[in-house]
């Protein structure tokens, strides 16, 4: 029995840990190049995106912007009630700020690709047609004319 | 060495977000002033595929009541079919077109038309747009196989074009109405 015991005693080596750094390095790397930053902060709530089957993926981010419709977070319903409002980057907005939006947009954006430039409009599947609507009929005066809803891919 | 690393990993794990941004494009028709005379275009009644949404988020197509299930069956039944004759109500009329590389071919006329309400839901609206754009998606796809004998996403650019030629995608968007209130 003795000896039986003395042989389980014996450790297995320890495992090395000099590729710790390597293995490391390279996630960081993998999550470096895969990050994008979050450029605004949510005033509404995260948009429940409707979803849809016949997607297309928005390749150039720099060329898209963003416009949120959703019911405020539960600290702004106070001042904004529960129905779903515009957001325009950092603040809620009302629908005729859209022009003046879209035309700030298009000046952050190279010369000759301002022409491309899309709107993602991220709507909470909740929402009326009627905001989106005048949201719509803004960006036709605005001449931004390619848009995209966004959605979620449906299995 | 390791800690560091550690570090900068454990913020970039938290910054991360990954989600690519998925979408239905679609494009707005230029602005028009409403003081300035417009020429109404006439499109003749056969031609139209008209679906309506109301504020309880029914549909109707064509004059019947219809479940969004049969919504794609029935858009793609509508653009596969086509003739000139003005008795026959049901299916839209054709022109014919000489496209390079495949011949004379028939190209419909067919324009769709969605029409909602106000109070209309987002979800039901994405819905109808997610089916009308499949039912074109299908047709492509039946072209492309018919004249390249390869379903439409493998196709090159030029054959892509070659096929939006023989089925133009018309989507005509009215101006909602305000029945159901805001």
């Amino acid at each position: 029995m003795a000896q039986f015991r003395s042989k389980e005693k014996k450790t297995p080596p320890a495992i090395s840990t000099q590729s710790l750094p390597d293995i490391i390095f390279m996630l960081i790397f993998f999550f470096m190049v895969s990050t994008t930053m979050r450029e605004s902060t949510l005033l509404v709530k995260k948009p429940h995106l409707p979803k849809a089957t016949e997607f297309t993926k928005l390749e150039k981010k720099s060329l898209v912007s963003n416009i949120y419709i959703a019911a405020p977070t539960l600290q702004l319903q106070k001042i904004y009630g529960t129905q779903p409002v515009i957001q325009l980057n950092e603040s809620i907005e009302d629908c005729s700020k859209i022009v003046q939006f879209v035309e700030l947009e298009k000046e952050s954006m190279p010369a000759n690709d301002r022409s491309k430039m899309t709107v993602s409009l991220k709507v909470d599947s909740k929402a009326k047609m009627g905001i989106v609507t005048d949201v719509k009929m803004e960006l036709r005066k605005a001449n931004a004319l390619k848009i995209s809803y966004s959605v979620v891919p449906k299995n | 060495m390791a800690d560091i690393s550690f570090m900068l990993l454990i913020f970039f794990l938290v910054a991360t977000t990954m989600d690519t941004d998925k979408g239905l494009f679609r494009m707005l028709p230029p602005y028009q002033d409403p003081t300035e005379q417009q020429e109404d275009i006439k499109v003749l009644d056969k031609n139209l595929f008209v679906v309506l949404v109301n504020k309880d988020d029914k549909l109707m197509v064509e004059k019947k009541p219809m479940n969004s299930r049969d919504l794609r069956k029935a858009c793609k039944e509508f653009l596969l079919n086509m003739n000139n004759d003005s008795e026959d109500k049901r299916y839209p009329g054709y022109t014919e077109e000489n496209i390079p590389g495949i011949g004379t071919v028939k190209v419909t006329k067919a324009i769709v038309s969605i029409q909602n309400d106000r109070a209309t839901s987002y979800d039901k609206y994405i819905e109808v747009q997610n089916e009308i754009i499949a039912a074109y998606n299908e047709v492509k796809d039946i072209y492309a196989k018919k004249y390249f004998k390869k379903p439409f996403n493998d196709l090159k650019e030029n054959q892509q074009d070659i096929i939006k030629q023989i089925i133009p995608q018309k989507i005509s968007e009215a101006e909602p109405k305000n029945i159901g209130g805001k």
